[in-house]
């Protein structure tokens, strides 16, 4: 029985161990904010945190993150109002929309490290995570914006 | 799951005498099946609008189903000052589930915030047409929308003058109250909503619409989209969000190579797969066969990534069938060898031939785009609950109607069986018109008695995905001794999207023709396009801006080498070629114009002109730029909207290259959100750079030889353009609404190149650009 912390809740599995975390969160515990887009870390639309480092939940087994804490979309703040978040809605970030929250986490890990990036230095944080519609003159504003205050 | 819920139930507008003002009439089907031998029935449409309110016609009338103006239908007011706006397209970025309850919103003088969204399930008897594709909606439903506002608007202030027994000249609808002024009595709209659903419908010819000066919401651009919070709360519901109770996930191992067809599967490791329960044959169609499903052997799971791995495991042999010797390496050739001789002519004027004979110079470029995938964020996944003759669909589509339709035929069953509940889109380009993952699911529920998620992996999306084309575009010019273009010639050779719905369809369809070859406005006297014979080997299907990526890529790069073989500069070279400022005469007969009537969207040339002159002038034309930068201008247009763009591009010494800066001008004509006008045009901007640095898809033994994001990339934050900048021109009064959607891809990729020629002297006239300014 692997244990794990979602969003503060205690949750428990006793499947495959091997599961990516990915699936264990969408198909089995029915948060659906974490976003499958390639399966290979490639993309980073199912990036979440665990502990305090963003991870891509897709090449992370449940397994790994036995007792360790893990903060989804949905957890990112009760009120979804993370300066983050409140950047993204002023900036008006989203076409589809699909990819946010990947990017949204990623940025999220990355003030936690590093309240006050450059510019650069959001543009090689954020590297990880794709945006086909091509959001990414708004997501660096928006992060920028995060960092500065929103 | 509140997109699901019948909007009817809120409404409070009865049916009445509306119905007389909806005529029978007969409609193709859509419209790529014109010609094909496939016709439509009967439909209900109602009619679009009056010519004598309004100074335009567009061809919204002949989409399939038209339109259809009913408040009652579109719009719900509650007691409790609720006002519920439906969306019948469908959201994929672009802003549309936004932009048109905004201008219902407008018209009624509803409180945006206190409307809310609700999207409209497939049926275009009730809805008119919903295929949310061809840069379309804002212009099809602008006059429509408004309609719909009015009429909602005016049975609101009949019932408050009947309350007050007052005429109703003297009342007025007002943020979201109606007022008599005279006796300062106000009323809201939650306490008219009962009466006003007894109002008659009033008729749309006699509609006042709003005085577009007091507009305060349409053309500013100051509301952020509907979504935006559910967005960046994880809350937004996509296709592959959709949970139903006693739901199966299932991935599908597909033939490798179109038309393939399985010989045997062997299922038992799967089986051993812990949450493995089923490995079941999925049926499949001979190739073309439209957007029926390609067959294989589905597993299916309590989870997606139990299926993933059982998959996985599944030992099968496939019959790779007619196209299993598809190789890129030898189409490329035979493509380039068509090109380079006469092929079907499909314009004429003057004679090119003995021009070309005849000139001074002659410039050829011989330019060639691979396919390319959609890859949009969100692979295909669709959700399908068949339960005997019936069949509920939760899919992320373009085209909700058509998906109704084609899940109603492929499982035997009526089309009012089918109910087709649309998501949201994590994407579409065009993948997502074509509804073969939803028929997927809706034939393995019918089978499996149960509720199933088909989720592709973006391995499937990579390799069954019916590709944007891959051509081989070569233009000839023939200057006089001046540097004049005197002739021009254009073979233009790509398999066509008509080859996925008819066998052996060799040449390009209207539509294809339309998009850049046979509608190019250049000023020249002598002027020949050919369209020599392409066999498809593979599914075919409409990207974002279709044909118009390689034409644009094609003659906005011969524009730039003209102007390097005449030393003059790139934008007076440009401004030269489009010549006079006019309104250019179809050059063939029923020209394709995106569907719309050329007396409303005629090719003027003064607004070709115009994008060209503000971009220059904003962007800043003739700028001195940095050693190894250069700057490269391309104009385009498509979907009947105008657009340039200038490129700056800056190469280092070891052929790496960087975007310091992009500056666009669009003419949409009248617009209604320009803040999501500029996301589009940002977004151009980046897959316009994708297309150009990385997009090709090649094919060897039949197969698809990317996979994946690493060896099919796209363009990320790091390498975005510093800044982009978009100008949007003002509308004259009463120019109609044109294209968003897509016209900002196709000049990227020519500017991008002529930028980089301004950089370097190199010329890349075969994408993608890759390390080529590395050697």
């Amino acid at each position: 029985m692997i244990k794990v912390k979602i969003n503060g809740q205690e949750q428990s599995w006793d499947g495959d161990p091997d599961l990516p975390l990915l699936w264990f969160l969408r198909d089995e515990a029915g948060l659906t904010g974490t976003k499958y887009g390639c399966g290979q870390a490639l993309c980073g639309s199912c990036t979440v945190i665990v502990d305090k480092e963003a991870v891509r939940s897709c090449i992370t087994s449940i397994n790994d993150v036995a007792g360790r804490e893990v903060t989804t979309i949905e957890g990112l703040h009760p009120n979804g109002d993370h300066p983050v978040q409140k950047a993204w809605r002023q900036v008006n970030v989203p076409q589809c929309g699909f990819c946010q929250a990947g990017q949204i986490m990623q940025a999220a890990a990355l003030l936690m490290d590093n309240p006050k990036p450059s510019h650069d230095q959001i543009r090689e944080a954020m590297s990880g995570n794709i945006c086909r519609c091509g959001c990414y003159q708004r997501i660096e504003n928006a992060v920028h914006l995060a960092s500065t205050g929103v | 799951m509140n997109f699901i819920d019948n909007p009817g139930k809120l409404h409070v507008f009865e049916k009445n005498a509306f119905e007389k003002n909806i005529k029978i009439e007969k409609v193709s089907r859509r419209s790529i099946l014109k010609g094909l031998g496939i016709t439509g029935g009967f439909v209900l449409a109602a009619p679009v609008m009056s010519r004598q309110a309004f100074a335009y016609e567009t061809g919204a009338g002949k989409m399939p189903h038209g339109v259809v103006v009913d408040p009652r239908v579109f719009v719900a007011v509650g007691p409790d000052g609720i006002v519920t706006i439906l969306a019948h397209r469908s959201e994929m970025g672009t802003g549309v589930r936004t932009s048109l309850p905004l201008i219902v919103a407008e018209e009624m003088e509803a409180d945006w915030s206190r409307v809310k969204v609700k999207q409209a399930h497939g049926d275009e008897v009730k809805f008119g047409n919903q295929d949310t594709d061809g840069s379309r909606s804002t212009r099809h439903y602008l006059i429509p929308m408004r309609q719909i506002g009015a009429a909602a608007r005016t049975m609101l202030e009949q019932a408050a003058a009947k309350r007050w027994g007052v005429p109703a000249t003297e009342v007025k609808a007002v943020n979201h109250e109606v007022v008599h002024s005279a006796s300062g009595r106000k009323l809201g709209f939650g306490e008219l909503a009962a009466d006003a659903a007894k109002e008659s419908m009033p008729s749309i010819e006699g509609l006042k619409l709003k005085n577009p000066k007091d507009f305060r919401y349409l053309g500013k651009g100051q509301v952020g989209i509907v979504d935006l919070h559910d967005i960046t709360t994880g809350k937004a519901l996509y296709g592959a969000d959709v949970r139903l109770p006693g739901m199966k996930y299932a991935v599908i191992a597909r033939p490798p190579v179109t038309g393939g067809t399985l010989v045997s599967f062997d299922p038992d490791a799967a089986l051993k797969i812990p949450g493995v329960e089923k490995v079941m044959k999925v049926q499949g169609w001979p190739w073309p066969s439209k957007f029926q499903p390609l067959g294989g052997v589905a597993v299916i799971a309590r989870n997606t990534g139990a299926a993933i791995k059982g998959r996985d495991a599944l030992k099968l042999t496939w019959d790779d069938g007619a196209n299993g010797k598809y190789d890129s390496v030898a189409y490329r050739k035979d493509l380039e060898e068509a090109a380079r001789k006469p092929g079907l002519v499909v314009r004429a004027e003057g004679d090119a031939d003995a021009a070309l004979k005849t000139a001074d110079k002659v410039v050829v470029g011989e330019y060639y785009l691979p396919h390319l995938a959609h890859v949009s964020m969100e692979p295909p996944v669709a959700v399908a609950d068949v339960k005997g003759d019936k069949a509920e669909i939760w899919a992320p589509v373009q085209s909700p109607g058509g998906t109704r339709e084609d899940v109603a035929k492929t499982l035997g069953i009526p089309e009012g069986n089918v109910t087709v509940n649309v998501t949201l889109l994590g994407g579409g380009f065009g993948r997502k018109s074509k509804c073969d993952f939803a028929l997927e699911a809706a034939l393995l529920s019918k089978e499996l008695g149960a509720p199933v998620k088909v989720q592709w992996t973006r391995e499937d999306d990579v390799h069954h995905d019916f590709l944007h084309t891959v051509s081989v575009e070569r233009i000839e010019a023939g200057l006089d001794k001046s540097g004049k273009v005197i002739a021009w010639r254009h073979r233009s050779v790509a398999p066509t999207i008509a080859s996925t719905f008819a066998a052996g369809a060799k040449h390009a369809a209207p539509f294809e023709l339309g998009m850049g070859l046979v509608d190019m406005p250049f000023e020249i006297a002598n002027i020949s396009c050919e369209n020599p014979e392409a066999a498809a080997f593979t599914r075919i299907g409409w990207f974002r801006s279709v044909s118009n990526i390689p034409r644009a890529f094609a003659v906005q790069s011969m524009v730039g080498e003209i102007a390097a073989a005449t030393g003059r500069d790139q934008k007076e070279t440009l401004l030269a070629l489009i010549g006079s400022p006019r309104i250019v005469k179809p050059a063939v007969k029923d020209m394709w114009n995106y569907g719309e009537p050329q007396d409303s969207y005629p090719i003027d040339t003064a607004r070709l002109r115009k994008v060209v002159e503000l971009v220059a002038e904003k962007g800043e034309w003739g700028r001195q730029v940095p050693k190894g930068h250069g700057l490269g201008i391309a104009v385009h247009r498509s979907f009947v909207s105008y657009i340039a763009t200038i490129v700056e591009v800056a190469v280092d010494d070891k052929g790496k290259l960087t975007v310091p800066r992009v500056d666009t001008a669009i003419d949409c004509g009248t617009y209604v959100n320009p803040e999501r006008i500029a996301s589009q045009i940002e977004g151009a901007a980046i897959m316009g750079l994708s297309i150009a640095k990385y997009g090709e898809i090649s094919f060897k033994d039949g197969k698809v030889q990317q996979k994946n994001f690493d060896d099919f990339q796209v363009v990320r934050i790091d390498e975005s353009p510093a800044v982009t900048n978009v100008y949007i021109v003002p509308p004259g009064p009463d120019t109609p609404p044109s294209g968003v959607g897509e016209p900002g891809v196709p000049p990227f990729a020519p500017a991008l190149m002529n930028a980089i020629f301004a950089a370097t002297g190199k010329r890349i006239r075969s994408l993608p650009l890759g390390k080529q300014l590395e050697a």
